[in-house]
């Protein structure tokens, strides 16, 4: 059903849609008010689950991931700090094939303390093994977080949701909602073949020598080389259930014509589409929208920016000493590719400057400025001239 | 697409302002997007809240820098003389002030119009809370939305005495300002 919704409500209201038996989360901005709308449903008896109060995001990771590994459906949420203190948990989530869903609601990462979105936070535990979905609105996150249930009992690979915190977390939009039946008809009941069972007994987790790290590490790789697929498919039978889809790995929409092309994850994809729409002097673009960063479609990445003379690739978090993360990435994927476009790669809205319509034609006119800096929107007369 | 930025201190209500002003766009058959800026929550500093209605998708999620209509919830924030920045050419301003709507129409260069929101709230809901009484008079200066669906909205989001001193609140507020005096800036 159509209505009005802030980011977070509907997000909890999707979560309670796929039934989770377990539910721990520790409040963090901007995270929060998926967890407080979570706790409500659940005290209004809209929601029947665990719900399992925790005093860290150490606590909760834990906890969903022993919840999980015992064969419930078990969901979390964080961010910024909040991810940094799961890091430990997330890596043995992924290590050990836990099959669990996770929002983060997109925040940067101290110091110094800032409560605004960037995506430091998910690209800190970029090789963690999670799956990394990035969502471009709330309708987005409603359908993505849905189908993260779907595809983390397919692969055995933990999937974390990514929105930008306040972005999308804190903005009312229209949001459909589906029904009761169609995400159960969508989503089969949680099944976990390794589940821990007394009668069964098992370990998961455990020390494994140097004969047989390597093949752990190369089987959690191919798992996420066959996970692109079923991101695809899960989306595809999102699409016919619903009528909806988020692009399975990315989108390619704008002028599919245009010399350039910009890349961006999560919600700068819209404002970059209204920048295109409402400056059209700046000249066309092709929009690239990537949904999922891990795994990372490089061959999808590499038919998106087919024909391409420039490709401006946006990242909203750096790497300090390299540059961008995303940009790097793709780089690396293009770089055997005959005629790959020029890659122009810069860092956009750090620690939540916002970013205007305007940074469309900015961003277009900086193709041919060689000069233009990675951090695009740092105002350089803001730093002592040896930091420029 | 019209965009509104709602200026406001901490505890009167801004965000619940740009909240239930989307929910009445959304209840009137438009699209809405309405966001806070992010800033440290506390009484009494300054709050700005942004919402943006059309008939289309609304993709872009910059906070409101040109607005259409700003709604000025406390008037001790008529002393930044960048309150109205941005403001489109022929963009108008409401006000909760005992104030001169003249007065403030001059200083900042644009329509103005005054209501005292605040001393209506205290008398219909027993406290100072501006925010539906402002949206209502707008709704009655602009016809941007019916006031029924400001009702619906509220509807949605309160319950027992505090809707229902709420329904009277804003059924008053519109009755106080000339019935669509802004009517022909009306352009969803």
């Amino acid at each position: 059903m159509r209505d009005a919704l802030e980011g977070s409500q509907a997000i909890a209201r999707a979560v309670s849609l796929c039934k989770p038996d377990v539910v721990a989360a520790y409040p963090i901005t901007p995270q929060t008010h998926i967890v407080e709308n979570l706790s409500k449903l659940v005290a209004e008896g809209d929601l029947h689950t665990e719900f399992v109060s925790v005093e860290s995001e150490f606590s909760a990771a834990s906890v969903v991931l022993g919840a999980a590994a015992a064969g419930a459906r078990a969901y979390t949420a964080t961010a910024s700090q909040g991810v940094l203190l799961m890091a430990e948990v997330l890596f043995n989530i992924a290590g050990m094939r836990i099959p669990l869903v996770m929002t983060v609601a997109n925040r940067a990462v101290s110091a110094p303390l800032s409560i605004w979105n960037d995506h430091g936070d998910s690209m800190a535990v970029r090789d963690s093994g999670w799956i990394q979905l990035h969502a471009a609105d709330n309708q987005e996150a409603v359908d993505t977080t849905i189908q993260a249930f779907r595809i983390t009992q397919e692969t055995e690979l933990p999937v974390m949701v990514c929105m930008d915190g306040f972005i999308l977390t804190h903005t009312m939009e229209v949001i459909d909602l589906p029904d009761q039946a169609t995400v159960d008809a969508f989503l089969p009941p949680f099944e976990f073949a390794r589940k821990l069972d007394p009668q069964d007994p098992k370990s998961l987790g455990t020390l494994v020598d140097p004969g047989f790290f390597a093949e752990v590490r190369h089987s959690h790789h191919a798992a996420m080389a066959k996970a692109l697929s079923v991101i695809a498919d899960t989306d595809s039978a999102w699409e016919s259930a619903t009528g909806r889809a988020c692009g399975g790995l990315l989108t390619v929409e704008g002028d599919k014509d245009a010399a350039v092309g910009i890349v961006a994850m999560g919600s700068t994809t819209g404002t970059l589409r209204a920048g295109m729409a409402h400056h059209p002097d700046a000249g066309p673009a092709r929009l690239i929208k990537l949904r999922s960063f891990r795994p990372f479609p490089a061959q999808a990445l590499i038919e998106a920016t087919d024909g391409l003379d420039h490709l401006i690739v946006i990242d909203r978090a750096i790497s300090p000493g390299l540059g961008g993360i995303l940009g790097t990435e793709i780089a690396a994927a293009l770089a055997d590719v005959p005629n790959a476009p020029k890659i122009h790669n810069h860092a956009l809205g750090l620690g939540g400057r916002d970013i205007p319509e305007t940074i469309y034609a900015d961003l277009m006119a900086a193709v041919t400025d060689p000069d233009a800096p990675l951090v695009f929107d740092a105002d350089m007369a803001k730093l002592a001239p040896e930091d420029r | 697409m019209i965009e509104f930025r709602i200026h406001g201190r901490g505890g009167q209500g801004s965000v619940a302002a740009a909240y239930l002003l989307a929910t009445a766009a959304f209840e009137a058959g438009l699209m809405c997007q309405a966001f806070p800026a992010f800033g440290a929550e506390r009484r009494g500093a300054p709050v700005t809240a942004f919402v943006r209605i059309g008939h289309d998708p609304i993709h872009l999620r910059s906070q409101v820098r040109t607005p259409d209509w700003l709604i000025v919830q406390d008037d001790s924030l008529l002393i930044d003389p960048n309150l109205t920045s941005g403001l489109k050419d022929g963009g108008s301003m409401i006000v909760n002030s005992a104030r001169d709507s003249n007065e403030v129409a001059s200083t900042f260069g644009c329509r103005a119009l005054c209501i005292d929101a605040t001393q209506m709230a205290v008398e219909e809901i027993g406290r100072p809370i501006p925010n539906t009484a402002l949206l209502a008079a707008f709704l009655g200066l602009t016809g941007i939305l019916p006031l029924k669906a400001l009702g619906t909205a509220l509807r949605g989001r309160f319950h027992g005495d505090v809707l229902e001193n709420n329904l009277r609140l804003i059924e008053r507020a519109a009755r106080a300002v000339p019935d669509g005096a802004w009517k022909e800036t009306e352009d969803a």
